[in-house]
């Protein structure tokens, strides 16, 4: 188990992202999540630590697997879940953001988890309320919990749980990174973990900027992939894409589809990952996705215990 | 600082607890399981289920282990784990960081189980309590003990420990005053064995994990 530092205690009251977090930050809050793995396996799966505190899902975006996990997270540590919608709320009737989060605010509420489609959203929320914030990803910024449970499953399949010490490990991305929060989220997670990072994509998807904070960028996965461990495809998000900026699913699925045939070139224990929802065939090919190198199963089962970790931390945080 | 116990009174601190517990267990009317018994009704077999013992984390897992070593001398078989108690603790509401979660390795189910539960300092057994709760969320034990090294009296809940190795309630021989506040030294968390005791007002100057 890493120690951690005498007299240090977890800072912040909200989590937006993982750009605001030291490394060793990171470190403890995975660390606690471990903690809570095994809540999930017993026959009671539920822990009083917070009781009688109330946990808002604040969902401004459709959303299945992080609003389902918040909610089962917040319940397991016994927290009242209130489960709050864009779409046939108030919101449609044309209140703010900050007016929304404010009245449920009034109601006596302790964290709110929010997703919405503009970046700095969450951001912005916090700054506006008392209680806290945990983004569930705002437009393309930031993911933090998608990209601590891909930190954390990364650690668990490689041996380094004792420490969270990611150097020496080389881990690529895959797909539009420009338009994706879960790649921001896990760059800025591994690189001050130590990993090298590789952003793999179209020249039109891939921001130039990301090597000033020390990533590499490649067009090509054929290159890359021999010489990585950890491959993490991103979903094509199509409702986000324009069409000057994407080439044709054919060619984006040929160039940076992950299929057998690419896999048989790349390391045997090739750690692979996606955030899902999958499109099966586009980025990924179903013999990888439900094949032995996969995690992906995994990644929902570790998004859990880090959502559990993040709501127990902000929780207890000195406001 | 004062140290109440290290080295050979240590020893006999642990010893007169493993005597009470393997007394308990050795004697009639519970199912396990003394020197003399036959592989063949191996406590793992018992209807009434083996025996455990649960070390409370930080330094009750510690204990535990060393007090599994000398019944084993004995040959006892038992089965060992950690609890975790963070989660259960009723002072997590009240302001303040969080502690660090550690995690409870209890790789055994515990329904129909004798479990020892063990801790080092007994006091106003709120500990306890969060281990008893902790505990019957993971399943349902025949019975449960509480052994502690130390009992320092200052009970705040009906809690009782059924294996002592040092007594320092008041009326005991060595009773302490109210504000002292008693600490437990054990390798390999700490740098050696001892009980120590810090009175009223005195800075404690061991870091606790």
């Amino acid at each position: 188990m890493a120690e951690t530092q005498p007299g240090y205690h977890w800072p912040h009251r909200h989590l937006l992202g993982l750009e605001d977090l030291s490394a060793q930050d990171i470190r403890f809050l995975l660390t606690t999540a471990l903690g809570f793995d095994g809540v999930s396996t017993r026959s009671v799966k539920k822990v009083p630590a917070l009781r009688g505190r109330v946990v808002v899902n604040l969902f401004f975006e459709d959303s299945t697997r992080t609003r389902a996990s918040f909610n089962l997270a917040a319940s397991r540590l016994s927290a009242d879940v209130l489960e709050m919608a864009g779409k046939g709320s108030s919101v449609s009737k044309g209140e703010t953001l900050i007016d929304t989060a404010r009245n449920i605010e009034a109601m006596g509420v302790d964290v709110i988890v929010c997703r919405h489609h503009h970046s700095g959203a969450a951001a912005h929320l916090a700054r506006s309320v008392d209680c806290s914030v945990i983004n569930a990803g705002d437009g393309q910024h930031e993911h933090p919990t998608q990209g601590l449970l891909d930190i954390l499953t990364i650690a668990k399949r490689t041996g380094r749980t004792d420490s969270f010490d990611f150097s020496g490990l080389t881990v690529a991305i895959v797909g539009d990174i420009t338009h994706s929060r879960v790649a921001r989220s896990n760059v800025y997670g591994l690189i001050k973990l130590g990993a090298h990072v590789i952003l793999v994509g179209p020249p039109t998807l891939l921001p130039g900027a990301f090597t000033d904070i020390g990533c590499e960028l490649s067009n090509s996965l054929d290159d890359v992939l021999p010489r990585v461990d950890v491959v993490n495809m991103l979903r094509i998000q199509f409702e986000r894409l324009t069409s000057q900026a994407f080439p044709s699913v054919r060619e984006y699925s040929t160039r940076f589809g992950l299929n057998a045939q690419r896999l048989s070139r790349a390391k045997p224990d090739l750690l692979v990952m996606h955030p899902g929802p999958m499109n099966r065939g586009v980025e990924i090919d179903s013999v990888v996705a439900d094949g032995p190198n996969s995690a992906i199963l995994q990644q929902v089962a570790n998004g859990l215990s880090v959502r559990m970790a993040a709501l127990f931390l902000v929780s207890g945080a000195p406001v | 600082m004062r140290v109440l116990a290290d080295g050979d009174r240590f020893s006999e601190l642990i010893d007169s607890l493993c005597v009470g517990i393997s007394d308990t267990i050795a004697s009639p009317g519970h199912p396990q399981a003394s020197g003399g018994q036959t592989p063949e009704s191996s406590p793992k077999d018992a209807p009434c289920g083996g025996w455990a013992l649960v070390g409370v984390r930080s330094r009750g897992d510690v204990l535990a282990q060393r007090i599994a070593e000398r019944l084993s001398a004995e040959r006892f078989e038992g089965r060992i784990g950690t609890l975790d108690i963070t989660l259960y603790r009723d002072d997590l509401s009240e302001i303040g960081p969080q502690p660090v979660v550690r995690t409870t390795e209890i790789d055994f189910p515990i329904d129909g189980l004798n479990v020892v539960l063990i801790d080092d300092v007994l006091m106003t057994g709120r500990s306890i309590r969060a281990a008893l709760q902790s505990l019957m969320d993971l399943g349902r034990p025949r019975r449960v003990w509480l052994g502690v090294l130390v009992d320092r009296g200052g009970r705040e809940l009906p809690i009782a420990p059924d294996f002592v190795g040092l007594d320092l309630t008041e009326g005991a021989d060595e009773a302490l005053a109210p504000g002292a506040k008693v600490q437990v030294m054990v390798t390999p968390t700490d740098e050696r064995d001892a009980v120590v005791v810090f009175d009223e007002g005195e800075r404690e100057g061991v870091e606790r994990g």
